[in-house]
This record gives structure tokens, C-alpha cells and sequence, in this order.
């Protein structure tokens, strides 16, 4: 009686464990899991957070935690409309990291004139967010029309913005390098008397914001449905170019937020060095969530924990003194490696229907 | 399967044009052609006291884009065949690191650093051809990850600016070959030869041999025929998979002949060489009217492209603004106006 209960008891762990492995959140989290164990092992006082005081005197909090937190902003917002770009458009927009040297131009040059020192700000800061957003989103509809309207593929129609992003960041500032007064600078480091950083609080508004739309709006629906089928959802009354167009639109507001964060982190802008080869970090963070490459079902939260796993992965490879050129072989590695795992080729391997899908493989209906 | 057929044999494609005078490839062609010749024309017109009347410029044109001729060469072969690859930037920073830390402190000679800079391209174009024809992977994010493991790898080896220093190799890159009958007049009126350098010898060659391997050969037109539809080329009995691969393994052949090119023709090497490289191959490709989709395209188109393009920055450039911004915009900005054609004319014709 008890050998069986016993039998009963391990069946239902087996199943139990199995429905964790399948959960479609065990990879990124064990990820990330994997990463802050080998990082405490590299560094035992890792997960130590203290109170600190900054050079104004103001409290602060100090740790390794709060500056993956702190230094993973951008990447975590980018991959929210990353995904979203990814889900209904098939591709991924290359030209994010060349959009926020836009938008650092547009906020740099009005908040600083044409003074390379100046002592105030030129316009009032709400006003460079909100023209920075619009300038991100200008941007983003660029992209949006050349891929919703003339049906280019994402990764090409963004490799124009890609080329001269960065030019036309230089451009706007008009050649000067000003730096803005360090009051601009709260909102990429601390509200003085407040120890928590101001990057960390965005960050949570953006995802409660993110999560209220896809919950209460058709948003999330509408983006999987062109993703799945392009067709089926015309058929069904939607209009898949609107659809994508309003993804990379979105897109283009990510990147604005994150272009004023990372403005105001230095307050200052070098249009050709900002965020270099960020477009790799956060396509990089969609693929470890979980999220197909190619298109379709999406998974919101996998795309933030994998956000977060490469800033984890990036801060370690500097505690171990990797130049910061040499960064990307590693990510590079790992990406090829995540996407190995998704092709239809392994998971063949993996499953039941492997005559199946293996008859139906080769059939060279892949075209990215 | 008419399509197939169309585009399958050589004979076939000529009969046709003879009845239509003008396809989608070669309106893109005469498009570009004709743009070059204006833009030169007016150049020569207006921009004359510039330097633009002299034949030298002509061939400075394609001193300086040797590289990018060759390199463009095997984007176009990856575009045809419906793949696309952009580790191309990341393999000639690579291949010039590498030779040149070589030449200078292992004592290699011209030969054994040609034959790493090849290894390093097949390398490449191997791996990513086995992963995007025999694992299914999607092109562009393969490549993107060759593309940062080729620069990442650069920072391994030597993350600071470095020049060759080896004499033989020296002497031999900057020697160049008097073009006989050609050449301008200085101030004084002394007669002084065009020179052309050797890199653009080969890359001429190998324009001609992927032409002639486009059109002539079965592996040519099997490029074609996949790009143009795989499951079509599937049951014509094509083995789809080994002609992407093989796609796949010339790019990175011509990308490793591209990079000592350009490691002749600057003799050094650093992290950030050849940034945007893979956006100038692929600009050129498209300018040259090869569609995006595969299936359609030629390396001349290809040559011209990259003569277009490098007309367009040197008009730029004497235009007279200061400016460092103007020619990436202006790159960009014929880029658009190409892929925008391309698309409008793609339409036009499911249509």
C-alpha cells in the first residue's frame, strides 16, 4: 500500500517537474538563475545591497543588484516593443540603437541650444520628452511604412534608419557636443533623498503600463493574430498593415523613452557611440524569453527576464575584465546556441510527431 | 513550373528577351546605368575644376572600391539564392586583424597570409551555410551573430589600431599598374599615366567569373531557381539545401578575397574597419537590381552599384559640406529610394 502511494507520490513529482520544464518561462528564469549563481560564485558579496551616500550627500542604494537593475532600463523597454515588432511583422528592427542617437540629438539640442555649456535649460524637460518620444516615433513610422505598406522585409526597411541614424543624430545636434546642466540629470540617476534610482521606477511604470494594454486592449490579440496568420486575419476583419505599422510605432515610443534615460544619464550625447550594438542586446533578450523569431505567439515577461539576463550576463563579463570589444563573441555564441535550440530541426528530435514533421521539413518554406 | 523553366535555362532567358525587350532586372540595371552616367556627366559638368574631368578619377573609383566590388559580388550570389548574409563587415576586420598580426610577428609572407584570409572566409561562409541550409536558421540572425563574432573576435586578438609592417608585402601593395594610352596632364602639361592598382585586376576577374558561373553553369542557375521558388526547384530534382549552402560558402570565399583585398589596399587593421561594409555590399546589390526576394539579379548591375555609389559620396564629398554627416544620409538615402522602387515594381507585377 505504501509502495504505491509511494509510486502515486513520484508520478505526480515527475509530472509536476515536467510541467515546470514546459512552462514556457522555464528557460529564461533558469537562465537568469544559472547567471546570479555563477556570478555569487565569482563574487560572494554579489547580492549584498547597502545604503549609501552620493557625493551631494543624498542616500543612495549601493549594489550589484541595483545596477543591473539600474543599467538594464533601456534594454527591458526596447525589448517590449521589440517583441511586439517581432510578433506581428516576422523581424526585428536593426535600427533601435541608431533611433535613440536621434532622439539624444533631438533632446540635446533643445534642452541645450546651440551653447555647449549652458547654465539653464533651454526649454522645460517635459517638452524634450515628449518631442524626443515623437521624434522615436517619426522614426518608428518610417520603419512601419516601409514594411506595412511596400511589404519590406523588417530587418532591410530598418537597415536605412540603421545606416544613418547616427548620422542624422551628429546632424540635428549640429556637429556640438553640449552638456546639459546636471539638474536634467535626475532622471537617469537619483531624485535627490530618494535612494532608489530613477531608471528602476520607469522601468516599473513601463511594465505596469505594458501589462494594463496587453490586458485591456486588443493590442496583444491583434499583434498574435497577424503574426500567426497574415491572411486569416484579413479574412477576419482585421488590417494587418495597421497592425504592424502601430507595432513599430510602438517601437518608436520605446525607443524615445529610452533615449531620454539615456540622455539624462550623462547628459550628454555622442550620437556615433551611444548605445553601441544595443539592437543585438535586445534582440537577443526576445529570443531568451522565449519568443520565436520568426513571428507569432509572444511572451511579454520572458522578453523582461531576458532583458534583465543580459545585463547580468554583460556586467559579469566586465567584473571578469573582458574588453568591452570582445563582449559580443560570447553573445554572439549564445545566441546562436538559443536559436539552435528553437529550429524545427532539434525540436524534432524532441518529439513524438518527429516522422511527421521531419517528412515535412526541407520543403524550403522558410524565406526571411 | 514556366517560370522555372524561364529562368532555369540560358537559352530560354535570351528567346524571352527578345520578345520583351525589358524585364524587372534589367529596367533595374538601365536605371542604375543611366544614373551613373548622368551623375558623371554632371559631375565632369559643374564639378570639373574638382578633379572630376581627370581619367584618374575613374580609376580611383575603383582603387578605392576594389574590396567592395568583390565583396558585393558574393552578397549578390547569397541575395540571388534568397538568403542574405551581413557578417561580411565583421570577416574583413577580422581577416585584416589577423593577417596583419601575422605578417608582422608570426613571419608570414604574402601567400600564407592570403591563404588564412580565404580560411577565414570559408570558414565563415561555411558555418553559416551549414546552419541556415541544413539547421533552418534564419539568415540574417545567423549572419548577425557572425557578424558580432567576427568584430568581437578582432577585440580578442588586438584591440588597438595596428599597421603592417613587412617589407615585401609593403613593396608589393604599393606597387600599381600604368594603364597604357590613358592619363591626364598636370599644371605644367607633363603627361602622367593612369595607375591602377592590382587589387582591381582581380577584382575585374572575379566579376567576369561569377558572371559567367551566374549564367553558364548548373550551380549558376540553381542559385536562380531556388531563390526565384524552392518548392518549384525542390521537384525539379535541384537539392535546395546543398545549393544554399553552397550560397553560403562562396560569400564567404569572396568575403575572405574581399578582405585581403582591403588589408592590400589599407594595410592595417583595426576593431572598427570596414564598419557598414555588409550595408555598402548590400546597397550595391540592390542598386545593381538584385530583388530582395531572391531569384533576380546580376553581377554587373552589382559592379555598377557599387561605381554609383561611390560617385554619388566623391559628389558629396566635393559638394563642399564639411560636414561628416552627409554621406552615410546620402548612402541611406539612395538605399531608400532603391528598395522603395524595387518594391513598387514587385507589386506591380503580382498584380
Amino acid at each position: 500500500m505504501s509502495k504505491n502511494s509511494n509510486k502515486q507520490g513520484s508520478k505526480a513529482f515527475a509530472a509536476a517537474i515536467k510541467n515546470v520544464v514546459r512552462h514556457r518561462l522555464f528557460i529564461p528564469i533558469a537562465f537568469l538563475a544559472i547567471l546570479i549563481l555563477l556570478n555569487v560564485f565569482i563574487n560572494p558579496g554579489f547580492l549584498r545591497i547597502s545604503m549609501g551616500r552620493d557625493s551631494a550627500g543624498n542616500p543612495v542604494l549601493i549594489g550589484n543588484l541595483i545596477n543591473i537593475l539600474n543599467n538594464a532600463t533601456e534594454l527591458v523597454i526596447l525589448a517590449i516593443g521589440m517583441t511586439l515588432v517581432t510578433a506581428a511583422s516576422k523581424g526585428q528592427d536593426i535600427s533601435v540603437g541608431a533611433n535613440i542617437a536621434i532622439v539624444g540629438g533631438v533632446i540635446m539640442r533643445l534642452l541645450c541650444g546651440n551653447e555647449t555649456q549652458p547654465t539653464q535649460l533651454h526649454a522645460p524637460v517635459i517638452v524634450a520628452f515628449l518631442l524626443g518620444c515623437l521624434a522615436g516615433m517619426l522614426c518608428g513610422a518610417f520603419n512601419g511604412i516601409l514594411v506595412a505598406r511596400f511589404n519590406i522585409q523588417p530587418m532591410i526597411a530598418t537597415l536605412i534608419l540603421f545606416t544613418a541614424g547616427r548620422s542624422i543624430g551628429s546632424m540635428v545636434m549640429g556637429g556640438l557636443k553640449p552638456k546639459a546642466v546636471s539638474s536634467f540629470g535626475i532622471y537617469g540617476n537619483f531624485i535627490p533623498g530618494f535612494p532608489v534610482p530613477t531608471p528602476i521606477i520607469i522601468t516599473l511604470v513601463v511594465i505596469i503600463i505594458t501589462f494594463i494594454a496587453l490586458k485591456r486592449t486588443n493590442l496583444g490579440l491583434y499583434t498574435r493574430a497577424v503574426g500567426i496568420n497574415d491572411k486569416a486575419s484579413r479574412l477576419n476583419g482585421l488590417n494587418p498593415a495597421l497592425v504592424k505599422f502601430i507595432t513599430f510605432v510602438i517601437m518608436g515610443l520605446c525607443v524615445g523613452v529610452a533615449g531620454f534615460i539615456q540622455s539624462s544619464r550623462v547628459q550628454t550625447v555622442n550620437p556615433y557611440t551611444i548605445v553601441p550594438s544595443i539592437e543585438m542586446d535586445v534582440i537577443l533578450a526576445v529570443a531568451l524569453g522565449g519568443n520565436s523569431l520568426s513571428g507569432g505567439k509572444f511572451n511579454m515577461a520572458g522578453s523582461v527576464i531576458g532583458a534583465y539576463t543580459i545585463q547580468t550576463l554583460t556586467s559579469m563579463l566586465t567584473t571578469l575584465n573582458v574588453n568591452t570589444n570582445a563582449v559580443p563573441v560570447f553573445k554572439a555564441a549564445i545566441i546562436i546556441v538559443l536559436v539552435i535550440i528553437q529550429t524545427p530541426i532539434v525540436k524534432s528530435f524532441f518529439s513524438k510527431r518527429a516522422i511527421l514533421s521531419r517528412l515535412t521539413a526541407g520543403s524550403g518554406k522558410e524565406r526571411s | 513550373m514556366i517560370k522555372m523553366n524561364k529562368t532555369l535555362s540560358a537559352e530560354g532567358v535570351s528567346v524571352r528577351r527578345g520578345r520583351q525587350p525589358l524585364s524587372d532586372s534589367s529596367f533595374l540595371l538601365t536605371i542604375t546605368i543611366s544614373m551613373f552616367i548622368a551623375i558623371y556627366a554632371l559631375a565632369i559638368a559643374f564639378l570639373g575644376d574638382k578633379g572630376f574631368s581627370k581619367i584618374q578619377m575613374f580609376f580611383n573609383l575603383f582603387n578605392e572600391n576594389a574590396a567592395l566590388i568583390v565583396i558585393a559580388c558574393g552578397l549578390t550570389i547569397v541575395m540571388i539564392s534568397g538568403s542574405i548574409d551581413i557578417s561580411v563587415g565583421g570577416v574583413t576586420a577580422l581577416i585584416c586583424t589577423a593577417c596583419t598580426v601575422c605578417l608582422n610577428n608570426h613571419g608570414f609572407n604574402f601567400y600564407t597570409a592570403l591563404i588564412l584570409a580565404l580560411a577565414i572566409g570559408l570558414a565563415f561562409g561555411i558555418i553559416q551555410g551549414f546552419l541556415v541550409a541544413y539547421m533552418e536558421m534564419q539568415p540574417f540572425i545567423v549572419t548577425l551573430a557572425g557578424m558580432f563574432m567576427g568584430r568581437g573576435l578582432v577585440a580578442l586578438i588586438e584591440v588597438n589600431q595596428i599597421q603592417v609592417r613587412n617589407e615585401a608585402f609593403e613593396k608589393l601593395s604599393g606597387s600599381r599598374i600604368i594603364v597604357p594610352f590613358l592619363g591626364d596632364y598636370n599644371k605644367k602639361g607633363v603627361f602622367i599615366p593612369s595607375k591602377l592598382e592590382y587589387g582591381v585586376v582581380v577584382a575585374i576577374l572575379i566579376v567576369i567569373v561569377c558572371y559567367l558561373l551566374l549564367k553558364k553553369t548548373r550551380l549558376g542557375r540553381s542559385f536562380y531557381a531556388v531563390g526565384g521558388n524552392a518548392q518549384s526547384a525542390l521537384m525539379m530534382g535541384i537539392n535546395v539545401r546543398k545549393t544554399r549552402f553552397l550560397a553560403h560558402v562562396l560569400c564567404g570565399l569572396l568575403a575572405g578575397i574581399g578582405g585581403f583585398l582591403y588589408l592590400f589596399h589599407t594595410r592595417s587593421g583595426s576593431v572598427q574597419q570596414a564598419t557598414g561594409l555588409e550595408m555598402d555590399a548590400i546597397a550595391a546589390s540592390i542598386i545593381g537590381g538584385t530583388l530582395l526576394t531572391g531569384g533576380v539579379g546580376n553581377v554587373i548591375g552589382t559592379l555598377f552599384g557599387v561605381l554609383t555609389s561611390g560617385i554619388v559620396l566623391l559628389v558629396v564629398t566635393a559638394i563642399g559640406s564639411q560636414d561628416p554627416w552627409w554621406p552615410q544620409i546620402t548612402r541611406a538615402a539612395m538605399l531608400c529610394f532603391f528598395i522603395v522602387l524595387q518594391s513598387i515594381i514587385c507589386s506591380r507585377k503580382k498584380k
